[in-house]
């Protein structure tokens, strides 16, 4: 049986950890206080032994990231924390930072010390009021407490773009400017922020590494499926299952544990049958219930032919219609097309308008090899994986669904009107690209 | 409510100390300007490009990339709904047409005395707690269409 078990989250079970006293309690800043006494170079190793990759979604290994910043460039090194959490499905680093705040400061002022840097940023994303006060807060008593040992942390809030989850956009963003991916290289690592070498790091991942610290890199990798997915993962559970929310556990736990044990997801509620899943977050290809003994761990997921992602399973049951949820993935992405670069801009237009013709029942047999098509010239071929995050998705459902798509194409939605999705709106009356407002004389 | 002693311009210059290059500001600089006016009119950029020593135009090329930065009026209240994938599937539509109904308004349109704009937003990051919806940036969750006539009542009377 999968139970939980609290890495992340640890001491937060029954309430949130938000004053710096009850933390310290639960044995806060005591793996900072380890961390200052050694070698920065020494933390790096601990980094590089846990195994841990990163948590947003790249799933990139965090203590090489670390060990690529370069060095003697007479400028700054920066740590640029990522709580920007834009992927559809993934709300685990907003719990993160209310439940635990002082853990992703601590964790912050850890990683400060192994990559000797001095400021500290945290890019949270402009929606997260509430979370933005506790951690605003959590940052003043550490202050007060004289725990920052001279390292700056400044609290940045976006102001609503998926594309600033991206992390060159959100350099570009935090610089205070329209937050549209850069060219690599040259990497972040080499010039970043303010072309200066950064770390940029998400949420989880940097609130995991006082564990590593207190627990040892290769203790901690005993946990999960080493090497490659060694750990735990705080997933984010939601769509058509009665308890959604998130859950930290060991990777390895499969998706039909996560979703229907009574402890965890509980099932699909109503009595309704489970029809898809999506188990990283809206870009990745979709599972279909034939595979939901598929461990949540990086290999095997691979090995079905997704990805685990943002470590979001949206679970779908059987009143979706495919077409409408690939609808509304497309949208999206359209909507949050920063407009950078060609194949995204339009594509994702393409697949909004075919996919559209296909639901209203004014699609040829054409149009579903025009809409792959259209995805294959999508994929690989942008300057950031926005375009790829919305290809992927529709690719698979056309893939694994192709009878519903064809359905659509002979006779009109099957669902005759009862889809779940039915009438679902994107937003309409954003991005407003020809401002109102007059320039100002 | 008191005027706020400090002027935007002070508040900018405080914001801009903040970083090592004070153009990274103008992201905050921008929702200063935007609490104090309510929306980015023309004046709020004249004010916010001063005070950042930035063009209007460069603000206001920046403002309109962001989904938060309003470019219009909107009204006393604003209320998004999320009616991205996760909160669709359990609901977003019928919570969206409740408060349609309840406002008569529809998504995207600002009430006729001025007092609530409607809008349907993407994901919000509340996903396992659906249908998420945002009332001047405070999170409910778990709405359904049954919650809609209370949230109105609540707002509409100074709750």
């Amino acid at each position: 049986m999968a139970a939980e078990q609290f890495v992340v989250l640890a001491g937060a079970e029954e309430q949130a950890l938000t004053k710096l006293a009850d933390y310290r309690e639960a044995g806060g800043f005591a793996a900072l206080e380890t961390a200052r006494a050694m070698e920065p170079a020494a933390v790096v190793q601990e980094i590089l032994d846990s195994g841990l990759r990163g948590r947003g979604g790249a799933f990139f290994p965090t203590g090489r990231k670390a060990s690529f910043l370069a060095k003697g460039t007479g400028k700054p090194t920066y740590l640029v924390v990522n709580a920007d959490e834009p992927e559809p499905g993934t709300f685990k680093d907003r719990e993160i930072m209310f439940r635990v705040p002082f853990r992703l400061i601590e964790g912050c002022l850890i990683t400060a010390h192994a990559i000797e840097s001095d400021r500290v940023f945290i890019y949270i994303r402009g929606e997260y009021l509430h979370e933005f006060e506790v951690l605003r807060d959590a940052l003043a008593e550490v202050h007060k407490a004289k725990l920052l040992g001279g390292v700056t942390i400044v609290l940045h809030r976006g102001a609503g773009a998926y594309i600033c989850g991206e992390e060159t956009a959100l350099l570009e963003s935090l610089e205070g400017k329209r937050g549209q991916p850069r060219t690599k290289p040259p990497f972040p690592a080499v010039a970043g922020l303010y072309a200066s070498p950064s770390l940029i790091n998400n949420v989880e991942t940097i609130a995991t590494v006082p564990k590593i610290v207190e627990l040892g890199g290769k203790e901690y990798a005993k946990t999960g499926v080493p090497p490659d997915s060694s750990g735990t993962r705080v997933f984010s559970l939601s769509g058509n299952v009665v308890n959604g929310g998130n859950y930290e556990l060991p990777m390895g736990v499969t998706l039909r544990e996560l979703i229907y044990e009574p402890e965890l997801g509980g099932g699909i509620p109503n009595g309704r049958q489970l029809k898809a899943v999506i188990p990283g977050g809206s870009s990745v290809p979709v599972l279909t219930a034939d595979q939901l003994d598929t461990p949540l761990e990086a290999n095997a997921m691979a090995e079905a032919g997704s990805m685990l992602g943002s470590g979001a399973i949206i679970v779908i049951d059987d009143r979706c219609c495919m077409v409408q949820l690939g609808l509304r993935v497309a949208q999206f992405y359209m909507h949050e097309s920063c407009g950078k670069c060609t194949p995204c801009r339009e594509g994702t237009r393409w697949m909004v308008q075919i996919l559209n013709s296909i639901e209203e029942g004014t699609a040829s047999q054409g149009d579903l090899d025009l809409l792959l098509d259209v995805c294959d010239r999508i994929l690989g071929k942008c300057l950031c994986p926005l375009g790829d995050a919305a290809a992927m998705p529709v690719a698979s459902y056309i893939d694994k669904f192709r009878s519903e798509f064809q359905e659509h194409l002979d006779s009109g939605c099957p669902m005759g009107g009862s889809s779940s999705l039915e009438g679902i709106l994107a937003p309409v009356d954003q991005h407003s690209h020809a401002p109102v407002a007059e320039v100002p004389a | 409510m008191s005027a706020p002693e400090k002027t935007l311009y002070d508040e900018v210059q405080e914001l801009r100390s903040r970083y090592p290059v004070s153009r990274s500001a103008t992201l905050p600089a921008l929702r200063l300007a935007q609490e104090r006016h309510g929306w980015l009119s023309p004046e709020a950029f004249r004010e916010v490009a001063e005070a950042l020593e930035e063009t209007p135009a460069y603000c206001m090329a920046v403002a309109s990339f962001y989904d938060m930065y309003h470019l219009a009026p909107i009204g006393t209240h604003l209320v998004e709904v999320c009616t991205n994938v996760s909160c669709a599937l359990v609901g977003a539509q019928q919570v969206l047409e409740a408060f349609e109904s309840e406002l008569g308004i529809n998504a995207g349109e600002t009430s006729e005395d001025g007092e609530v704009t409607l809008r349907t937003i993407e994901c919000a990051g509340g996903c396992g707690w659906g249908t998420v919806v945002a009332l001047n940036h405070r999170y409910r969750e778990r709405v359904t269409a049954a919650d809609v006539p209370a949230i109105v009542e609540e707002f509409r009377s100074g709750g």
